[in-house]
């Protein structure tokens, strides 16, 4: 493998880890917190691409805007839906067994597929990059970068450091650490717990539905969809440790490598890789390479 | 005699005059669904038996699948004596080997766990030359017992179904009240205590998680005889979490529970794809479907097996109790 | 004369030994650079009740983990009847006869009293994972139940839920199920918990009756049970022991006084 390629592949790898990160820290912040684990999380990524997909026309008409504001929209939108589906659904699931939660989400799942082949049907589309971001950038003598998968990674970037800012140097982060590691006390505290996990909630819909907007252009956009980076992200879950943020963000890159550079350098066992990985951390740490923190 | 004990013998004797009444459609129908009781079964000893929720069960059941169709040879049928064997053994050894990882995960790491495996079951066969790609493998010629029974024969297979079944019902009913299955029920209410009390609580757990996996990977042997084709898609994650469903549905904490889940999701899943009721929407049926799960587990915690009970509870005007001690299984 | 089925057998020239059943050796546990335990020595005897006391947060729980196998010390070693049992698991431990209840209830609770002692006994049968016969018309483990439990005084509710029983009888089926296993060794954290006057008498009456035939190592706050039941005590502040010995001893101790009266004179004021 000649330097640029193996360059390549690691600002891929980067970018597909970065993305990870941004689904599966709302999946182990809504764990973590709330306690519930919720299978419907691939769902809110697919959401976020199909509306990539299906709100561009319409931003397009009404606003005159292009990717941007589409993104914008996506993201109020997805925090409205959060909110609201904390309150109807997600709020019941929180005294529950793990069980109840699994199928109770499972069925929630079920239910967002059909809705979106209502809606929008189930063809397979692809999103255009926007105008300014879809150049090359020349990377050694032959080889070049695409500035789309750049930003990806850099937006993924920022959001990250800004989670990092929140929760350690806002009020409501140091509520957030709280409440992971000790939900009851935290509610004996008299915070608001109520407004907390809405809060949060509405948070991790928002960053998977972001992560499948900015990613549309570069995977497509397909029913089975959620359901692919659903299991990645308990994967990433696994091996970084339930209600960890860095955790996440470490085993979002690791599987970020070994996901790009097996289907390199083994294309056979590409799929499979990423088990095998999570296997030898299991057999090595059980909970996780870090705790809760 | 108990009025479980009637009811689970009724049942059975209800499916073996089935074949009396109905056309060919409705016997390929029952068999698939008595496939799915084994499959739901086998779930329950975990979830129920061993309090081990697995997310990962159409692994099991699709290694066996997979098993009877690549060791059947071409040229002519096999023979079930060693091909059922051969199945069974292949999905408990997969289940032996993520077992003994997953099991070493607690709470939700282990639902995640098993998930997770059973994907990578799925990613083998969907992606490797193994397990014929995406349009899967057929089954050239269906395996034999001895001279009489041929499989090839709907009503044949059905009769060994159902056989399979009651086999599988009893032997349940057996492990869960003998000392293992005691043992088990212990680690599902306090692990802590089994092994304060003295008993290593991970061979236990990794028994039970391997012999659930034979009795899946016999219902896979049995649907890839039916069907005399297998693909990726018996492995899916879609087919581990309507197992599950049907368990919980049924009622966890009773074998029957799995009986009664298994031919109510198929119900289910009948009423909502059918044409007749819903017209053109019947395309959509994951949307009835996932919405029925949802008021299901929501308004039946203890599953259709608990619903007499709950609706004479609240007849009665008492607040809801759990279902009985637990005991007796069947 | 009839073998109790839960009276603590053993190998006849183990009977005969003369040492401590259970010993503790210079156990420390450090997390970090807090430490929990700080060279905790201790020896607990047949007929005879050892208790740990001590304000909370003082390393007691984290003393009987240890002891119990369920927590791996930094340094320092377990001694079971001679035997260094250190690197041992919980369950072979308790298989070789160190039993343990716990500060909050571990019982069963959807199962009747009767099985939570059968099942506790099962785990001393010679195949415990059987898997053919009728688990409740075993005969050894079911003996062995009917003797725990009574022993415990449970006779009357042997077919209640044990999820339903009171929570002086909760407790006394905690150490039933101990009981059950035929220890030698009893590890007690807190078993008077919550308790009224009337199930404290009962408890400590039981105590008494359990110490002819076995050591016990107690773990409690009510000072007036510990002084009326122990024969030995040791004292615990921040992990480390100020004093141990006789009642008597332990109550004219200035370390103790200090420790204790201290607390109390802050308190006033």
């Amino acid at each position: 493998m000649s330097l640029t390629t193996f360059l390549i592949q690691c600002l891929n790898s980067l970018q597909y880890g970065l993305l990870l990160f941004l689904v599966a820290s709302g999946l182990t912040l809504i764990f973590g917190i709330m306690g519930v684990i919720n299978l419907a999380h691939g769902s809110f990524y697919m959401i976020g691409a199909y509306m990539a997909f299906a709100l561009s026309p319409i931003v397009a008409t009404t606003l005159g805007g292009g990717f941007f504001s589409v993104l914008m929209v996506g993201v109020v939108l997805a925090i409205l839906l959060g909110y609201a589906l904390e309150w109807i659904f997600y709020s019941y699931l929180y005294e529950r067994e793990h069980l109840q939660q699994v199928l109770m989400t499972y069925g929630l799942i079920l239910v967002f597929e059909e809705l979106r082949s209502l809606l929008v049907g189930d063809d397979v589309h692809g999103v255009q990059a926007p105008e300014i971001l879809s150049g090359t950038l020349p990377l050694g003598d032959l080889m070049t970068y695409p500035v789309y998968r750049i930003f990806i990674s850099a937006v993924c970037m920022v959001l990250a450091l800004g989670m990092y800012l929140v929760f350690t140097r806002t009020r409501l982060g140091m509520m957030i650490r709280a409440g992971s590691a000790n939900r009851e006390m935290v509610q004996s505290l008299g915070i608001d717990i109520q407004f907390l996990y809405r809060v949060v909630f509405a948070a991790g819909v928002a960053l998977a539905a972001f992560a499948g907007m900015v990613a549309a252009p570069v995977s497509s956009v397909y029913p089975g969809m959620g359901g692919s980076v659903l299991i990645i992200c308990f994967v990433v879950v696994v091996i970084g440790g339930i209600g960890s943020i860095r955790g996440a963000l470490l085993a979002a890159l690791l599987i970020g490598f070994v996901d790009t550079f097996g289907k390199v350098l083994l294309p056979q066992a590409a799929g499979v890789l990423v088990y095998v990985l999570m296997a030898v951390i299991l057999l090595w740490k059980p909970d996780g390479l870090f705790k809760a923190g | 005699m108990k009025p479980k004990v009637v009811f689970v013998l009724a049942s059975f004797v209800a499916l073996a005059l089935y074949p009396l009444v109905a056309a060919s459609f409705g016997i390929d129908l029952i068999t698939k669904v008595m496939i799915f009781s084994i499959v739901a079964l086998s779930l329950e000893l975990l979830v129920g038996g061993t309090g081990l929720v697995c997310f990962g069960q159409a692994a099991f059941f699709g290694i066996g699948a997979y098993v009877a169709v690549l060791l059947s040879p071409q040229d002519g049928p096999a023979s079930v004596a060693w091909l059922l064997p051969a199945a069974m053994l292949a999905a408990a050894g997969y289940a032996m080997a993520v077992g003994a990882l997953s099991l070493r995960t607690r709470g939700v790491y282990f639902i995640m766990v098993t998930l997770a495996f059973a994907q990578m079951a799925y990613y083998v066969v969907h992606d490797t030359p193994l397990g014929g790609g995406t349009d899967g493998i057929y089954l050239m010629m269906k395996p034999v017992l001895g001279e009489r029974i041929d499989l090839d024969r709907p009503i044949i297979l059905y009769f060994f179904t159902l056989f399979a079944l009651i086999l599988v019902f009893g032997f349940l009913s057996l492990l869960l009240r003998s000392r293992f299955g005691r043992a088990l029920a212990g680690i599902r209410v306090n692990e802590q205590r089994m092994r304060a009390t003295g008993f290593e609580t991970y061979p236990y757990k990794l028994a039970a998680f391997t012999i659930s996996g034979a009795i899946a990977g016999l219902g896979g042997f049995l649907f890839a005889v039916k069907d005399g084709f297998v693909n990726p898609e018996l492995m899916s994650w879609h087919f581990s979490g309507s197992v599950l469903i049907m368990v919980i549905l049924g009622g966890i904490g009773h074998l029957r529970g799995a009986l009664i889940g298994a031919f109510a999701f198929a119900f289910l899943q009948e009423v909502f794809q059918s044409e007749a009721i819903f017209g053109a929407f019947a395309k959509h049926w994951h949307l009835g479907l996932g919405l029925a799960i949802i008021a299901s587990v929501a308004t039946l915690p203890n599953g259709l097996v608990g619903l007499p009970a709950q609706i004479r509870d609240r007849l009665i005007g008492r607040s809801s109790r759990r279902a009985q001690a637990e005991g007796m299984r069947g | 004369m009839k073998r109790s089925a839960i009276e603590p057998s053993g190998v006849p020239g183990k009977a005969a030994e003369s040492g401590p059943l259970l010993r503790g050796r210079e156990i420390t546990q450090r997390w970090g650079g807090l430490i929990a335990v700080n060279q905790v020595s201790l020896e607990i005897a047949r007929g005879s009740v050892h208790a740990v006391i001590g304000t909370n947060g003082a390393g007691k729980s984290t003393l009987v983990n240890i002891l119990s196998g369920e927590l791996a010390p930094t340094s320092g070693r377990v001694e079971l009847m001679g035997q260094d049992v250190t690197g041992w698991s919980q369950p072979r431990r308790a298989r070789a006869g160190l039993g343990r209840s716990y500060q909050r209830n571990t019982i069963y609770s959807s199962f009747s009293v009767l099985e939570n002692c059968r099942l506790a006994a099962q785990a001393r049968m010679p195949k415990p994972w059987a898997w053919w016969q009728d688990a409740q018309g075993c005969t050894h483990s079911t003996a062995a139940a009917h003797e725990a439990a009574e022993r415990a005084g449970l006779a009357e509710v042997l077919d209640s839920k044990a999820g339903l029983l009171s929570h002086g009888q909760k407790r006394q089926l905690e150490i039933a199920m101990c009981l059950a296993t035929a220890p030698q060794v009893l590890l007690l954290d807190e078993p008077l918990a919550g308790m009224g006057a009337e199930e404290t008498e009962r408890m400590l009456a039981l105590l008494v009756d359990l110490k002819a035939r076995h050591g016990i190592l107690l773990v409690e706050h009510d000072m007036d049970a510990v002084f009326r039941v122990a024969d030995c005590i040791t004292v615990m502040v921040n992990g480390s022991v100020i004093a141990s010995g006789t009642p008597d001893f332990v109550r004219q101790s200035p370390e103790v006084q200090v420790a204790y009266l201290g607390e109390q004179a802050l308190e006033q004021i």
